[in-house]
């Protein structure tokens, strides 16, 4: 064992045989200086919890407890997690041309959203490829309250910022608030909704997968949505940081011990279990929503008038069909991780791996990736080249475990 | 554990006459997490003292394995295929990883004692 290896826990980079993918390296945004590191409002309380930090996107993060990450995964699905996702980034758009402004970045119908819900969304670039993903929620017709990925805030608001300033110019109203006022929790698993219904007198079980609202929770105001990165029913609770910890506190006892402090390993396993894109490794400023299986999250609207960057080549490839596609693995074998090549039973390269890993549910291997279109029906036999070995897989769906979304019946 | 030798890179061995046993030690298991996957080398290959045989795969991280000693690969540990967490679980008996016949054992000379490599863990920790 390396003993410098040992440290590089923040990260889920493959040591690779010949590729060293230095592109990789510099898109995670590590601050190779420790002291650099932004803190979130319970960085102190995760180190008392026994939280492992590393660093992650400039932040000082907890990496897992004092659990391990295969615990913590399973934990999170048969009672809770409770996640401290204060490193991305939440902002309000306001005004009243805030949804006609938003449209023009985003492939949703934020027009056609009902106040008070929300939908994952993919702001495009103008070859309509992915600057990022995101949620975002139409609060109401002239409040847009957004979250977008730690990792691409600089780029997402620098972006927006630009666009804000030519619509602006040209009369339109609107204007944005950054909430790094604010800390954002994120409760997910079956015991999310019990237990912080404990903490609030609005009736949960009215709120649906998708719908936000403004609640007292713990006796604070906080932006309540009903959504995660988990594929478990759960909330993110975003809260002002000075009662972060409080909440936090609140939500851990209220649980009697069951919901547990989870860490971002775990929150990989989960959204890699739960079929979710990772922003950096299964989206990329190249690739497209639709070869990244979100066309349902185009707005029927959308497709039939464009207006969003990216439009032409969009809805060129709904008509053509995309020339690749993101499909899921099972593997056989050390686990594929990114840029793991992908060749059929013969031997020719059909597609690339971009997240892989060990299901701690499951106990076997998946992995995501794309293939060309036309190869990508589940059942397809692949080899899988992880470390210069050929290792047997198959293409399946996803998600790879069953989600369980509070829907309405 | 007293009586093994260890490696810098966090690797163990046991001597006995011209065997040696090696695997990884507690400390790299507990940095690691959970191992998924061991990839073993062969029955037959040549080891050389502190160049990498084979990998130790976690749920976050892929490591290398240093051999201690120069040598033959006499056995490997089948079971960590189906029961890679036999390395977390036992690091220094059932989740053994290779056992390999020496060439020299003058070269355990280079490794340090239970004593030595305890301190050379805190300091190595303390640094971080």
């Amino acid at each position: 064992m390396r003993g410098g290896s040992l440290w590089q826990l923040g990260q889920s980079i493959t040591r690779r045989l010949a590729l060293a993918d230095k592109k990789t390296i510099a898109r995670r945004h590590f601050a190779s200086d420790a002291e650099n590191l932004k803190k979130t409002a319970l960085h102190d309380f995760h180190v008392a919890n026994g939280g492992k930090m590393v660093p992650f996107a400039g932040w000082s993060m907890p990496i897992q407890y004092k659990d391990s990450i295969m615990e913590s995964t399973l934990n999170c699905r048969q009672n809770g997690s409770l996640f401290d996702v204060s490193h991305m980034c939440g902002l309000s758009l306001k005004g009243k041309d805030c949804v006609p402004f938003l449209e023009k970045l985003v492939i949703a119908d934020v027009a056609g959203l009902a106040p008070g819900t929300g939908t994952l969304t993919v702001f495009t670039n103008e070859n309509g490829g992915s600057i990022d993903d995101s949620v975002i929620t139409k609060v109401k017709d002239d409040h847009i309250y957004l979250v977008v990925n730690a990792g691409c805030r600089d780029k997402d608001l620098a972006h927006i910022e630009a666009h804000m300033k030519s619509f602006t110019a040209k009369g339109g109203d609107v204007s944005w608030h950054i909430h790094d006022e604010r800390s954002l929790l994120a409760l997910q698993g079956p015991l999310a909704a019990p237990v912080l219904q404990h903490l609030t007198k609005d009736d949960l079980s009215k709120l649906y997968f998708g719908e936000f609202r403004i609640l007292d929770i713990n006796g604070v105001s906080c932006f309540l949505t009903r959504t995660g990165y988990t594929g478990e029913d759960g909330f993110e609770i975003s809260v002002p940081s000075e009662r972060a910890v409080d909440l936090a506190k609140a939500i851990l006892e209220k649980s009697e011990g069951k919901v547990r402090l989870t860490g971002l390993g775990a929150r990989d396993s989960l959204r890699l279990e739960a079929g979710l894109c990772l922003y950096g490794n299964d989206m990329e400023q190249h690739v497209t929503p639709v070869e990244a299986g979100l066309t349902w999250a185009i707005g029927k609207r959308r497709r039939a008038e464009g207006g969003f960057l990216g439009a032409e080549k969009i809805l060129k490839q709904l008509d053509e069909g995309p020339p690749v596609r993101r499909v899921g693995f099972f593997a056989g074998g050390p686990p594929a991780r990114s840029h793991s090549k992908v060749h059929d039973e013969q031997g020719n390269p059909i597609g690339e791996i971009t997240s892989g890993g060990f299901s701690p549910c499951l106990k076997k291997n998946i992995a995501m990736g794309y293939v060309k279109s036309g190869l990508h029906k589940a059942g397809t036999k692949v080899k899988i080249e992880v470390r210069g070995k050929a290792y047997d897989g198959n293409i399946t769906k996803m998600p790879f475990v069953p989600t369980k979304y509070y829907k309405p019946s | 554990i007293k009586d093994l030798k260890y490696a810098d890179s966090h690797e163990w061995v046991k001597v006995d006459g011209n065997s040696a046993t090696i695997g990884i030690t507690d400390h790299a298991q507990d940095h690691l997490g959970d191992v998924v996957y061991v990839e073993l080398p062969e029955v037959g290959v040549t080891v050389k003292q502190d160049a990498s045989f084979g990998a130790v795969e976690s749920v976050k991280a892929t490591s290398d394995v240093n051999s201690p000693v120069s040598g033959k690969v006499v056995e490997v540990n089948e079971e960590l295929s189906s029961s890679p967490a036999l390395v977390n679980s036992s690091p220094y008996e059932d989740g053994w990883i290779i056992k390999v016949e020496m060439d020299n054992a003058g070269e355990l000379k280079k490794l340090m004692d239970a004593d030595q490599y305890t301190k050379f863990c805190e300091e190595e920790d303390s640094k971080h």
